[in-house]
């Protein structure tokens, strides 16, 4: 079972994963049209690459913009959330034995307190979010059970690499379900809303295109997002 | 019933049909046979498969449904947070629903799409500022009232501009004549005052070549004397075109994509006929949305430009005040506090914010900004068409209720807005609210605090 989880299986997702993702941002991008979207790409393209980056920027950084200061409590959860959830698994320990075993290399591993502190704060922050989902009429309007869902497939690895590493239970069993949740949560970024993934930097080019050429980048020093 | 006789899916073009809306008495007629309008689906799931691109697509999927954009709203705020006013709530209601049924809706969600996008949303883009995403409501609603349009589901008043302006190529019935007319008779009327004032037509090779709103020569043909008293102080060598006069785009609001090309290029083919320099609009936000931001698309323009430099009024004011063409007398400046309007469609949507400061540093000692302001302003509540939709007139006067606060909170008395709409909310908020303001556009105001130069003024009697 670990050899094919982690064998084939493996292989599948990360084919999956990395064409999913290329195609998303090349059907992005042809389906862009200067006359529909009411915006000279082209022709402008220095002033777009400007806006678009200004775009990208403010928006990476916590509190960086007027909406990520309006929503302060919220800002938080998303980093925290984002933070953990982006940049945890390159670091794990465990993560990077098997990365030296099969590739011949290895990342920096964080301690495995930390390691458990940054998967706590995902969860932790998950809560929030989910809290707030439920608590604000004005988000719990617009939720859907498929948020739930890819909430849990974000955090599912977690959930189980957490339990799969304190050894609760069947270590087994949980080590299997870590790797399948990971290959499921890789799979799911193409195929679902976490194709946001790839999604936030190409909408946030687009939009920052937009306001660089069309709307007032030209003639100003550029929209204070 | 399939196609009403006022209410259907054709183009308002000749003026038999626009008399018979005309005559239809606030829509009475029109609204009834709305009822009975069939929906094309496959006509508009055709369209939504041409023209909902990955752009739009992708806002639709990967909206988080986190509510961001919620308190980004004037609906949603002025509404008391009514959850149905969330900006993603009401693209998902909506034109989420036309992608999802694949266009196999019937009359009545027709209707509900086209109520939301005309009477919750003017299509101020300010929720895109606020979402992660980036994703632009204003963008969407826009698109979707062009699907709405090509199912003749259309708020009455906008059938009515659009085919004003297939048909007179000007939002009101002014034709030629009469806006040449109008010209000659400003220019009279004015010239005791302002020896050798004249409202130039047509003139060729002009450094100016200077373009209205039709308003401005059907109900307020002062603001044009103005606006020529301004270039005459300024010793601007300007001209108006007899055709391609009109900048403003009801057809916009409507969704009348076929209508707005052809508006545009009417004004695009005066700046080439004429070879002017370059244009300037007057004081009107929507109107250079239409021909300078998004006109050049319409009419098929790849570099996104219109044939010659375009300026808002309030860039040629700074200007003028900048190189010392008009000089304000510093006893008249302006001493009570004063706040400023920041138009959507100019200031957020074509970045002229420092240019509004750099005027109000000239003309006025006493400057309070709104808060929020600049790119962040709220919509006055009137954008978008609404202030002239008499079956949304409730839901529009309750959207004034944020600039209401906002004008409040500055403790001014006097606002000035150089946006035709914006103008015409905040008038109509004072009727409603009755707070005790003062709201102008800049022309009169720069009239009287400018410096007349002797060699202008008319001679001593
Ligand atoms: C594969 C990695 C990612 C996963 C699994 C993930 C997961 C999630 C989830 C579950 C939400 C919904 C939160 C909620 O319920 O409110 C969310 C929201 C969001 N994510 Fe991600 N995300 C990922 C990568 C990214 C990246 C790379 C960015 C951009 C830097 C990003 C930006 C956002 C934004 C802007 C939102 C929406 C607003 C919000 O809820 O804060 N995400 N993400
Ligand atoms: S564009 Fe303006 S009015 Fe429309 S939903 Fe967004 S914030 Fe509200
Ligand atoms: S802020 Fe953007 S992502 Fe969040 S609910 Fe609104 S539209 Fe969707
Ligand atoms: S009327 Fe003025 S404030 Fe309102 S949408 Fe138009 S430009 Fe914006």
């Amino acid at each position: 079972m670990y050899a094919f989880v982690t064998g084939p299986l493996a292989w599948l997702t990360f084919i999956i994963f990395f064409c999913g993702v290329t195609y998303r941002a090349i059907w992005y991008f042809r389906g862009l049209n200067w006359q529909l979207d009411r915006v000279a790409y082209k022709p402008h393209m220095s002033y777009g690459i400007k806006g678009a980056l200004r775009s990208i920027f403010f928006w990476l950084i916590p509190f960086g913009t007027h909406s990520w200061r309006f929503y302060p409590f919220f800002t938080i959860c998303f980093f925290a959330f984002h933070i953990g959830l982006l940049f945890t698994p390159f670091f794990i320990y465990g993560h990077n034995v098997l990365l030296q075993e099969r590739f011949g290399f290895s990342l920096w591993s964080m301690s495995d307190g930390a390691a458990d502190f940054m998967t706590c704060m995902v969860l932790v922050a998950a809560i929030f979010i989910i809290m707030r989902r439920n608590a604000l009429p004005e988000v719990r309007i617009i939720t859907t059970p498929y948020d739930y869902l890819v909430l849990a497939i974000a955090v599912a690895p977690f959930v189980t690499g957490l339990l799969a590493r304190h050894q609760v239970g069947n270590y087994n069993f949980w080590l299997i379900t870590h790797i399948l949740s990971g290959e499921l949560f890789l799979v799911a970024i193409p195929l679902t809303k976490l194709s946001h993934f790839i999604g936030f930097f190409l909408s946030r080019a687009q939009i920052g295109m937009d306001y660089g050429i069309k709307r007032g980048g030209m003639k100003s020093k550029g929209l204070s997002w | 019933m399939p196609e009403g006789k006022l209410c259907n899916k054709q183009t308002v073009d000749t003026e038999e049909q626009l008399q018979a809306l005309l005559d239809d008495k606030s829509g009475k007629q029109y609204y009834e046979e709305m009822n009975y309008l069939d929906v094309d689906s496959d006509a508009l799931w055709a369209t939504m498969q041409k023209t909902l691109k990955s752009r739009l697509k992708t806002w639709l999927k990967i909206c988080a449904h986190c509510g961001m954009c919620a308190d980004s709203c004037f609906f949603y705020l002025a509404n008391k947070k009514d959850p149905e006013q969330v900006p993603s709530y009401k693209i998902i209601s909506t034109l989420g629903e036309l992608v999802k049924r694949k266009g196999q809706v019937d009359n009545a969600f027709m209707q509900t799409v086209m109520d939301t996008a005309w009477s919750k949303c003017t299509c101020c883009n300010r929720c895109g500022m606020y979402c992660p995403f980036g994703i632009d409501m204003g963008i969407m609603f826009s698109y979707t009232r062009g699907l709405c349009f090509s199912q003749g589901f259309v708020p009455w008043e906008l059938k009515i501009g659009s085919g004003m302006h297939r048909i007179y190529r000007a939002q009101m019935n002014v034709t030629t004549e009469d806006w040449v007319d109008t010209c000659e008779w400003m220019a009279e009327e004015y010239e005791e005052d302002w020896p050798g004032l004249k409202i130039p037509v047509d003139v060729q090779n002009a450094d100016i070549i200077y373009t209205v709103n039709a308003r401005e020569p059907k109900h307020y043909p002062e603001d044009l004397a103005e606006a020529a008293i301004l270039f005459h102080l300024a010793g601007e060598n300007w001209t108006v075109p007899s055709e391609g006069w009109e900048e403003t785009s009801l057809a916009m609001f409507a969704g009348d994509w076929g209508a707005c090309k052809m508006q545009v290029e009417t004004v695009y083919d005066a700046m080439t006929r004429l070879n002017a320099k370059r244009m300037v609009v007057t004081e009107c936000g929507h109107a250079y949305r239409a021909t300078v931001l998004e006109g050049p698309y319409w009419a098929g323009r790849k570099d996104g430009q219109t044939p010659i430099p375009t300026f808002h009024y309030v860039e040629w004011v700074a200007e003028a005040l900048r190189t010392g063409k008009i000089k304000i007398d510093p006893d008249k400046k302006i001493k009570e506090p004063v706040t400023y309007q920041d138009s959507c469609n100019y200031i957020r949507n074509a970045g002229l914010k420092d240019v509004a400061r750099e005027i109000m540093g000239y003309i006025a000692e006493d400057f309070r900004e709104m808060k929020p302001n600049k790119e962040h302003n709220f919509c006055c509540g009137g954008g978008g068409g609404l202030n002239g939709i008499g079956r949304y007139r409730e839901q529009r006067n309750i959207g004034l209720k944020v600039k209401r606060d906002q004008i409040l909170e500055t403790g001014c008395k006097l606002v000035i807005a150089p946006c035709h709409n914006c103008w015409d909310a905040i008038r109509d908020l004072e009727e409603e609210f009755r707070i005790g303001i003062r709201w102008s556009f800049l022309k009169p105001l720069l009239i009287h605090m400018a410096v007349v130069p002797d060699h202008l003024k008319p001679p001593e009697e």
